[in-house]
């Protein structure tokens, strides 16, 4: 008798062991089970991005629920993101987007140190200082001297240099994105050089 | 005596058109080198300090300059030219102004006039205002109304403080001598010096908030 109930005890024990492993789930943040099944395709298992897709890792939270909503109301489209974004942002709750922004906040970034060693004097001395002869203001204004944003203003340090170099290129084609003005204006006035310097010394920036 | 005040009409026409031209032309001798001449400069300064010069919170706080007192303008850009007002990003905006563009830029800014920015905690305002209208007696700190007016627009060299930002309100008042007053001789912004050491922080804090709320 005391036998099988100790046999009983313990394979409950392990099943529910195995089972709370299963459904380790249930230990994530709501945030982090989203993104798991969501996001980590693209932007990859530690949000450090991948190939097109962006790192959200270490990015302001009010920007990436931001950005969210201008992909959910298709304010923001340049092709990648009317090709990827549109669908993956289009089931989010404003809950939802609250949560991953959260978890992706809060996660350690790393700066993808792609962009080119050579132009990055240049690229900080645009960021720092901008060019007052071609009426180019210093992003450190308001991205700050690390490049890490506040509030809804974006971290870009650290961000991949194709992906700087695409977006600023962007705003000068004519894409809309989540951004009010200034920031069309802004990168409308950089020439493809200064885009570049920029995107590499912002790449490496941790 | 006809003749020859009509011979010199027209020269005198021509010379008057010439020298009347506006800034709407990108005459470059007068309003220096930078591309894009008056309307370039103004939409660069607006690029930071808001559409309407309304100020912006960006990483730092960039002042309202709208209905700002253009004399206060052209003395902080030429400040910071002149390295007596410490600041990296506005030396180096301020460094390609030829006088002219200077003068057009303060009274463009002076003639706007939008809402203010707000945000500023709203439990400050009371202290504020009676700090602002009233000053601090028994430490020595004159009602700010005295120079900066009642409804804190300013006047001449000093400056409005109706519609400023609250971080960056309470930035200066904080950091007043630390960035300001930094030439060999002292200049007109050492007035404020005795004025910001008197002030503790909750103090400057709700004078900012309440100036922050003014239109």
């Amino acid at each position: 008798m005391m036998k099988s109930i100790r046999f009983t005890l313990a394979a409950l024990s392990i099943a529910s062991a195995s089972l709370s492993a299963l459904a380790g789930d249930a230990a994530l943040s709501p945030g982090e089970q989203l993104a798991d099944r969501n996001c980590a395709w693209c932007h990859g298992a530690s949000a450090q991005g991948f190939a097109t897709a962006p790192q959200l890792a270490g990015q302001r939270p009010a920007y990436i629920v931001n950005q969210l909503r201008s992909f959910y109301d298709h304010t923001r489209d340049n092709p990648l993101s009317q090709q990827y974004m549109w669908g993956a942002a289009a089931k989010l709750t404003p809950e939802a987007a609250h949560d991953l922004a959260a978890y992706f906040a809060g996660l350690e970034s790393k700066p993808a140190n792609d962009g080119y060693k050579e132009l990055c004097a240049q690229g900080q001395e645009i960021y720092e200082l901008g060019i007052p002869d071609e009426n180019i203001v210093a992003c450190v204004a308001c991205h700050g001297p690390n490049a890490e944003g506040v509030r809804q203003i974006p971290r870009l340090g650290g961000l991949s240099y194709h992906y700087l170099k695409r977006k600023l290129k962007q705003w000068g084609e004519g894409y809309h994105s989540a951004a009010q003005p200034p920031m069309p204006q802004i990168a409308s006035k950089l020439s493809p050089e200064q885009i570049e310097a920029l995107a590499s010394y912002l790449s490496f920036v941790r | 005596m006809k003749k020859i005040a009509l011979r010199l009409a027209v020269p005198a026409a021509i010379l008057t058109a010439v020298l009347s031209a506006g800034y709407g032309a990108d005459t470059g001798y007068r309003l220096g080198r930078s591309k894009g001449g008056f309307e370039g400069k103004v939409q660069y300064c607006k690029e930071c300090h808001g559409l309407s010069g309304e100020g912006y919170r960006g990483y730092y706080a960039i002042p309202r300059l709208a209905g700002q007192q253009p004399v206060y303008i052209e003395n902080q850009l030429r400040a910071f030219i002149e390295k007596r007002r410490t600041n990296a990003i506005m030396a180096n905006v301020a460094h390609v102004l030829s006088p002219d563009m200077l003068t057009a830029l303060a009274n463009h800014f002076h003639a706007l006039n939008p809402r203010p920015l707000g945000g500023a905690p709203k439990a400050l305002l009371a202290k504020g205002k009676e700090i602002y209208t009233l000053g601090i007696p028994e430490a020595n700190i004159p009602a700010c109304a005295a120079c900066h007016g009642p409804e804190a627009t300013g006047s001449e060299s000093i400056p409005r403080l109706a519609g400023q930002l609250y971080p960056y309100m309470v930035k200066v008042l904080k950091n007043w001598d630390r960035d300001r007053g930094q030439g060999a001789t002292p200049d007109t912004s050492a007035i404020m010096n005795p004025i910001a050491h008197s002030l503790n922080n909750a103090q400057i804090e709700a004078v900012a908030a309440y100036v922050s709320s003014l239109q």
